[in-house]
């Protein structure tokens, strides 16, 4: 499984999102997530990937997510 | 080195703020708070003072346990937001309750009231039979910007209490910090020196929400699973798990890491917002006059805040 679907699948997961409506260039905005859902889909991740991510300003998209994850790899 | 609950009690102040009278206030709506603090109105001091609040939960406390104030060996209050520096909340309760016993004020913000169990256990543990009254009571409503929407819509004012006797009903107790500044503070009074030069401290409590829901919820996941190891108590032989009440969004977080069913969650963030330590002594006695609280039924509590702090305690619930 890439990144980029385990990903989405946490965020289907975590938020009761629609998988399809998920892709790279999604930005937080558009999936309807604040600033706490933001830092709740860090830490699945992390668990998920068993790395620790530093949540950064620059991280805006799906695809941010997806490169820091690949990053900490 | 343990102890059992003898009795709890709480006491509000009248004036109920819902979401949207903040709503005419500040820039918010009573939808945007619902959803994303799970709160729907808070209690706010308007005539009362903080210390009237813990003295009417306290009196309560002693009422429910059938002891008198003056049986107390030790009145311990856990609070940011007293009326005095000096007295201490916990020494105006002694004279108002009647009682001959030292008292002090603790400080651990929202985790003040498992501190202060913490404390009254290393007591009991140099003496067995004995009475100590823990209270945590605040006005959070002193403490925060009422122009800022994002920090003003979060708490609320309360207090409660209980008093513990001699008894084994506290299986496990652990407290932890990470001290740090920036996450969360909020300014003593600074006074008038004329020789200071320094900067005053900004004049309302400021929160960064995301670092705080971080270590809200890792902190409360370890410290309960840690109390729970401790114990050898597996987590379906919990009857109620007491967290927090600072964001239902953050206990949702943290139940479903811990694998608990919020069916064994007990809140009242929609009724009461977060009123810093209180909230886990309000949270117990709701839920002991409402007759939800069995005898040998197992509670988790758990709580993180300013410092930061955080804890977590399996209690036996004797009554």
């Amino acid at each position: 499984m890439s990144t980029l679907d385990k990903v989405v699948e946490i965020l289907v997961e975590a938020k009761d999102l629609e998988a399809d409506k998920i892709t790279e260039a999604s930005t937080w905005d558009d999936l309807g997530l604040d600033s706490l859902d933001t830092v709740e889909l860090v830490m699945n991740m992390e668990d998920a990937f068993g790395i620790s991510l530093e949540m950064t300003e620059d991280m805006k998209t799906v695809g941010d997510v997806v490169k820091a994850i690949d990053a900490a790899k | 080195m343990s102890f059992s609950i003898l009795g709890t009690g709480s006491a509000l102040p009248e004036r109920v703020v819902t979401n949207e009278e903040l709503s005419h206030m500040v820039d918010t709506s009573d939808a945007w708070i619902r959803t994303r603090t799970g709160i729907r109105e808070r209690r706010v001091c308007s005539s009362e003072t903080v210390t009237e609040l813990a003295c009417q939960a306290a009196a309560k406390a002693l009422t429910d346990s059938g002891c008198t104030a003056a049986e107390l060996d030790l009145i311990i209050c856990a609070t940011i937001s007293a009326d005095y520096a000096t007295p201490s909340m916990a020494c105006i309760l002694q004279d108002k309750l009647g009682a001959h016993c030292p008292a002090f004020d603790i400080n651990a913000a929202c985790t003040g009231f498992l501190y202060a169990l913490d404390i009254a256990a290393g007591y009991f543990a140099r003496k067995a039979d004995q009475k100590i009254l823990v209270v945590a009571a605040e006005a959070m409503s002193r403490l925060i910007d009422w122009q800022d929407r994002s920090t003003c819509v979060l708490f609320g004012d309360g207090a409660g209490a209980a008093v513990l006797g001699a008894g084994d009903g506290l299986l496990a107790i652990r407290t932890g910090a990470k001290g740090s500044i920036a996450p969360l503070y909020a300014p003593s009074s600074w006074g008038n020196s004329p020789f200071y030069t320094g900067n005053s401290a900004q004049p309302y409590l400021v929160m960064e929400g995301q670092e705080v829901f971080r270590f809200a919820v890792t902190s409360m996941v370890q410290t309960v699973e840690d109390v729970l190891a401790q114990t050898g108590v597996r987590k379906e032989e919990l009857a109620w798990v007491l967290p927090h009440q600072a964001n239902i969004r953050i206990i949702d977080a943290a139940l479903s890491r811990l694998k608990i069913g919020s069916e064994k969650c007990l809140t009242n963030i929609a009724d009461h917002g977060n009123t810093s330590a209180a909230c886990a002594a309000i949270l117990l006695d709701e839920a002991n006059r409402a007759g939800k609280l069995k005898k040998g039924d197992l509670l988790a509590m758990t709580a993180f805040g300013g410092g930061l702090t955080t804890g977590a305690c399996i209690l036996r619930w004797d009554k």
